[in-house]
């Protein structure tokens, strides 16, 4: 620990999944409540906040719930990095010397079914929604279409991701779907978008999830147990990388923003791939995880067919991935989808993951979020 | 009975015998990019040119979209009893840039990374003027 590091000192969540009649904005609440409670400190105690949602309203205007306190709060609106655009920014906050004792929130509900695309808000014409192009699905298959033929990559690792999200799903009580699945239930499901089937993708749904920060130094006034935030970074894509909501893609190759949040993540937290204990990585639909666990450097392309069959990314193997059941089990309220992970890392890191605990005392944690229109957010978590 | 009408102005050349996608180059450093805009991505450049495009090439990669659209933004037929599932890929046009582009194909047996491809139109939906509003579209190239 050095003087300028940031500990996670408070955790909250409200339960993934559909929760008629209670707004997006009011989970966000309830996850604030339990992580002032689990850090054992008052709103009013709060300095300074960073809130996301993306469909929920505006984070700002729960503090009609919490307390006036006159506290500074920030709306953060970042595609699917708004969780951890939040996270970024506290962090920073604290690291900064500005202040001591923050929080990251994030929130979202959203319509069912496949997100419903604003082409205008993405930058993109109107025939481009109208044709029938507009939909995050197409991306991801055709994203690992290629990844399959490039890497021989086969559709039992597919199956076999989902069953796995499934099965870890059903440990998590804060968990949508918690019915384990087996491999031939997800493959024999509607295909959604070739290759992939409904039971490989995840589904936008519902969720908050409140994270409380506080200088390394004074972490053990709020906990016995702190959890240090070695780096958190936000990449955007560059020019040649393939991404979502793209009506042309460059004919020169780039790997995309994953690959560059990883390595900046890492050359920060001063540590490499092969020493992290855990990691949750954003897995949309069962081929992002795979395609994710090379991008972010824990194997090469192609190795995951062989690592999935040998069961090293489960709870009990080398590189336990996605431990809380990910998006596939949780589905993906925007706003809260990033800090759900990082609250999952602190869990394990604490020893306080129940059922799912990750065995042998689990020291470092990985996080990972990708989304539209082509941002990673990155951290990595340490005891 | 109507006419064909496209989709949007400026997305490819109509009406035409032979149409093409609308695209612009970068006057600095030669990046083609569709549809048309007025900055590069690749080298920051602020002026381009409108450029028409080549009507053939390599499919680079595909799926089938399987399930009907939200509609809006669809336009066509999103009726989850009369939808018909359609194929998308990207087209790598050669020297150019890869498009996305809905596919004439929609069977996986009959789609391969690779194959030839060649520029087409398809209906989407008929609009309130009686006009048939099409798209643009690859197809296999006959061989």
């Amino acid at each position: 620990m050095t003087t300028d590091d940031v500990a996670i000192v408070g955790i909250g969540m409200h339960p993934f999944g559909r929760h008629e009649g209670v707004s997006g904005m009011d989970m966000g609440v309830s996850a604030v409540r339990t992580a002032c409670a689990d850090a054992g400190v008052e709103w009013s105690d709060i300095q300074f906040a960073f809130g996301g949602s993306a469909a929920a309203g505006n984070p700002d205007t729960m503090v009609s719930k919490l307390g006036l306190t006159g506290l500074q709060f920030i709306n953060v609106v970042n595609g699917c990095a708004t969780g951890g655009s939040a996270l970024f920014s506290a962090y920073n906050s604290i690291k900064s010397g500005m202040f001591d004792l923050g929080i990251a929130i994030g929130f979202d509900k959203h319509e069912r079914g496949a997100f419903r695309v604003n082409t205008r808000s993405s930058g993109l014409g109107d025939w481009y929604g109208e044709s029938g192009m507009a939909l995050t699905t197409q991306f991801f298959g055709m994203k690992i279409n290629r990844y399959m033929h490039e890497y021989g990559i086969s559709n039992d690792s597919l199956a076999r991701v989902s069953e796995k999200a499934f099965r870890n799903g059903s440990k998590n009580e804060n968990a949508w779907r918690r019915k384990p699945l087996s491999m031939d239930e997800v493959k024999e499901s509607a295909m959604l978008s070739y290759p992939l089937t409904q039971y490989m993708f995840c589904s936008p749904g519902e969720g908050g999830v409140a994270l409380i920060l506080a200088r390394a130094d004074q972490a053990h006034k709020y906990t016995d147990t702190p959890v240090y935030l070695k780096s958190a970074v936000v990449r955007s894509r560059r020019f040649g990388s393939f991404e979502v909501m793209a009506p042309s893609v460059a004919l020169e190759h780039n790997a995309g923003p994953t690959v560059d949040a990883s390595a900046a993540a890492f050359e920060m937290a001063g540590i490499g791939p092969e020493d992290i204990d855990v990691a949750q990585l954003q897995d949309t639909e069962s081929g992002a995880e795979i395609m994710h666990m090379a991008e972010n450097g824990f194997c090469e392309h192609g190795e995951q067919e062989h690592m999935l069959a040998m069961g090293e990314t489960e709870i009990g193997g080398r590189l336990p991935v996605n431990t809380d059941g990910g998006c596939l089990a949780n589905g993906e309220p925007i706003g809260a989808s990033g800090l759900r992970q990082v609250y999952e890392n602190v869990l394990q890191l604490r020893g306080d993951a129940g059922e799912r605990q990750v065995p042998n005392n689990p020291k470092t944690a990985y996080t990972h979020v990708y989304g539209a229109p082509g941002i990673s957010g990155v951290t990595i978590l340490a005891k | 009975m109507g006419k064909q009408v496209p989709v949007a102005e400026g997305v490819f050349t109509w009406p035409s015998d032979e149409p093409r996608l609308i695209g612009s180059k970068c006057t600095d450093c030669g990046n083609v990019m569709f549809p048309t805009q007025s900055g590069c991505p690749k080298c920051s450049g602020q002026t381009t040119e409108t450029v028409e495009l080549g009507r053939t090439g390599t499919l680079w990669t595909w799926t089938v979209q399987g399930y009907p659209p939200k509609s809006p933004p669809y336009a066509g037929d999103a009726s989850p009893k009369t939808f018909e599932p359609f194929g998308v890929g990207y087209v790598e046009l050669p020297g150019e840039v890869k498009v996305e582009t809905r596919l004439t194909v929609s069977d996986p047996e009959h789609i391969e990374i690779g194959m030839e491809m060649e520029l087409t139109f398809v209906p989407l939906y008929t609009n309130d003027d009686g006009d048939e509003v099409v798209t643009f579209a690859f197809a296999p190239t006959a061989s």
